[in-house]
């Protein structure tokens, strides 16, 4: 066992800093240069001057360029779109920072305990039984995918407690419960094999029809989670040692385990309610955070927030104008520009991975 | 959601329309030819389905049965319903069909060997059924979905071949064409073609003009937001939101009303569609997801739908 306060399981040899002002400035400018440009820019072909006009006329009230479909295009499709996606990468990447120092597991992942597979089977079953329900505030697919997701990961967090308890002992929970639901989704698909197109569309991932609705429902799900997490991550920086020397220090492994799963995995749920299932960005991004600015989870999880929703952002900016006026579903992109480039980094970075 | 009642009066308003215009007899189809025109000494009959080895069939198919709802429709159409024993989950016209819960998509081939069949009709060789059912000694004839109008024709009189009504196949064919054609003829002449967005599902899936759908469109001189999207000409690309707005296409069909519940209403309320023309004008069409998506003989009802529509906005 490690006995010095200091290790760090991940990346023994670099101790646990805090995060420098420095770095927070320069990533949140360029999140905000990556924000603006993807607002600018889109599918449709509005031209980039005429959508700083009209901002400008928004700012001082003078007169816009745009027409009032073209500005409807720029403030209610383009632009919540683009806030959407910084939070649901936001979510995610931070999500899988926690679970990476919950689970002391650098392939963990925020659909690792199950929280995909239900939100599969939860919306599944949506499509399924309430086929045409329309005109709730939130639609009723969104509602289940995110009941599912906190559904799966309650389920697997009470067959592992029952089971003992433990890391270990949870993943395989995680496995399990996420097999069985998907066997009941599959087997739902196949009484209702009309539906089948409809699920996989929306598992694919996407966000080309959402709006600020689904904005403002997310925010306080993943803005909540995000405190709790930031707070947390130097106890997962203590929790990265061992369970004795946290106990040593005064703090609860457990309790600091429901927490951050908890908070975790309802930033998960809120993210897949309105995307879908996006993968790759919730392990690669603390990664790539990790590689770059060291392995304390007190730099971890800020950074990964900020950065997740940079990577999103621009993964469906690609996802909604390579191929416009069609779309690319976003998981491709994530996907095909994420591992490369994380291969990119991992070589740079020879040797500092475990 | 759309009024039934009034949808009907249109539908009824149009079929008189065109039953005036045009001699008797020539928009009806729906009821059975009364006695079978062809005999049993077309058979043997060889018939070549578009993408498969020639087929001979021996004897006229008594106990047909049919995995999807479109050849099931064109079944019925072409006067082969009392040969046909059983039909799958999906197909539900017309309302006589004998309905079971074999599936197309999923198909258990014992439990359609179970009905005794002499033809299965199937429009996709999932699990390779056509193999697992020669075993059995069952014939097994593959009528894909249509990509074009042609493959409409050819199917029906495919169809008609096989199940031995081969003149009435070929009279559904001609009659479909020519009643497409006459609808087409007397719909308003577009000064400037009208744009149109066909929507499949929620999340903004459409069909282009080369699509049998987008033909029917273009019988009209509807030009289609969806074309410039599809690179992989697959006929059947996601569009973007943003790209749907910019083109303002002047009507707006939905073929996802029963699915997911789409309307006028639901449409006008989405994020930045209320300035769309085709919303401000009252030209959001609800289609029946079923009329916009088979390609047998109710392709006529979706271009009366879409006749309607036409004349409604051109003259608005």
């Amino acid at each position: 066992m490690l006995t010095a306060t200091s290790r760090d399981t991940t990346r023994p040899d670099v101790t646990p800093t805090r995060l420098r002002p420095a770095v927070v400035v320069v990533s949140v400018l360029v999140l905000v240069v990556v924000i603006s440009v993807s607002t600018l820019l889109g599918a449709a072909n509005l031209g980039w001057t005429r959508v700083v006009a009209e901002v400008w006329a928004q700012l001082t009230g003078g007169v816009s360029p745009l027409s009032a479909t073209e500005a409807g295009i720029v403030w209610e499709i383009r632009l919540p779109r683009v806030v959407l996606a910084g939070l649901v990468g936001a979510a995610l990447a931070m999500a899988g920072a926690a679970f990476q120092g919950v689970f002391r597991n650098p392939l963990a992942d925020p659909f690792l305990l199950g929280a995909a597979a239900g939100a599969g089977m939860a919306a599944t079953i949506v499509v399924v039984a309430a086929p045409s329900v329309t005109g709730w505030v939130i639609g009723p697919l969104p509602l289940a995918a995110f009941a599912g997701a906190i559904g799966g990961v309650t389920l697997t967090w009470l067959l592992g407690r029952s089971a003992g308890g433990g890391t270990a002992v949870l993943l395989l929970a995680g496995v399990a419960v996420a097999s069985f639901l998907t066997a009941i989704q599959t087997f739902v698909q196949q009484l209702n094999t009309d539906t089948i197109k409809q699920v996989y569309s929306w598992m694919l991932g996407g966000l080309n029809t959402t709006g600020w609705r689904d904005v403002l429902v997310t925010l306080p799900y993943i803005g909540l989670a995000g405190i709790v997490l930031c707070v947390c991550a130097r106890l997962l920086d203590v929790l990265a040692v061992g369970d004795d020397e946290a106990k040593s220090l005064g703090i609860h492994p457990g309790r600091v385990r429901i927490v951050v799963l908890l908070a975790a995995s309802l930033a998960t749920a809120a993210a897949v309610a309105v995307s879908g299932l996006i993968g790759f960005v919730g392990i690669v991004v603390p990664h790539i955070v990790r590689l770059v600015a060291g392995a304390s989870y007190r730099v971890v999880v800020p950074l990964s927030l900020i950065v997740g929703a940079m990577f999103l952002i621009v993964a469906d900016h690609i996802a909604r104008t390579v191929l416009a006026p069609a779309e690319l579903p976003i998981g491709v992109v994530t996907a095909f520009t994420g591992a490369p480039f994380f291969l990119l980094v991992l070589r740079m970075n020879r040797g500092q991975i475990r | 959601m759309s009024n039934p009642i009034r949808r009907r009066a249109r539908r009824l308003a149009a079929i008189a329309l065109v039953a005036g215009l045009v001699t008797a007899g020539c928009a009806e189809r729906a009821e059975e030819p009364t006695a079978p025109k062809t005999s049993e000494k077309q058979f043997p009959v060889t018939v070549t389905p578009p993408s498969g080895e020639p087929l001979t069939i021996d004897k006229r198919p008594e106990r047909i049965v049919s995995l999807s709802a479109s050849n099931t429709e064109t079944l019925f159409a072409v006067g082969a319903g009392k040969q046909v024993v059983a039909v799958d989950d999906q197909s539900d016209y017309p309302a006589d069909v004998p309905k079971t819960d074999l599936s197309g998509l999923n198909p258990n081939v014992e439990a359609i060997a179970g009905y005794d069949p002499d033809l299965v009709i199937i429009s996709d060789d999932a699990d390779n059924l056509v193999a697992s059912l020669e075993q059995l000694k069952r014939q097994v004839l593959v009528v894909p979905a249509a990509a074009t109008l042609d493959d409409v024709y050819a199917g029906m009189k495919l169809i008609g071949e096989a199940s031995g009504h081969a003149e009435e196949g070929k009279d559904l064919a001609d009659r479909t064409k020519s009643d497409l054609e006459k609808l087409a003829a007397d719909s308003p002449k577009l000064k400037q073609p009208l744009t149109y967005y066909h929507e499949l599902d929620t999340t903004l899936y459409s069909a282009t003009s080369k699509t049998f759908i987008g033909q029917i469109y273009g019988l009209f001189g509807l030009s289609n937001i969806a074309d410039p999207a599809d690179k992989d000409k697959g006929g059947y690309p996601q569009l973007s939101n943003e790209h749907i707005l910019a083109a303002d296409p002047d009507l707006i069909f939905l073929g996802d009303t029963k699915c997911c519940g789409q309307s006028a209403k639901t449409v006008a309320a989405r994020p930045g569609w209320g300035n769309l023309k085709a919303v401000k004008d009252g030209n959001v069409v609800a289609l029946d997801d079923d009329l916009a998506s088979r390609w047998g003989p109710r392709v006529v009802d979706l271009a009366e739908s879409v006749a309607d529509a036409v004349s409604k906005a051109s003259k608005g």
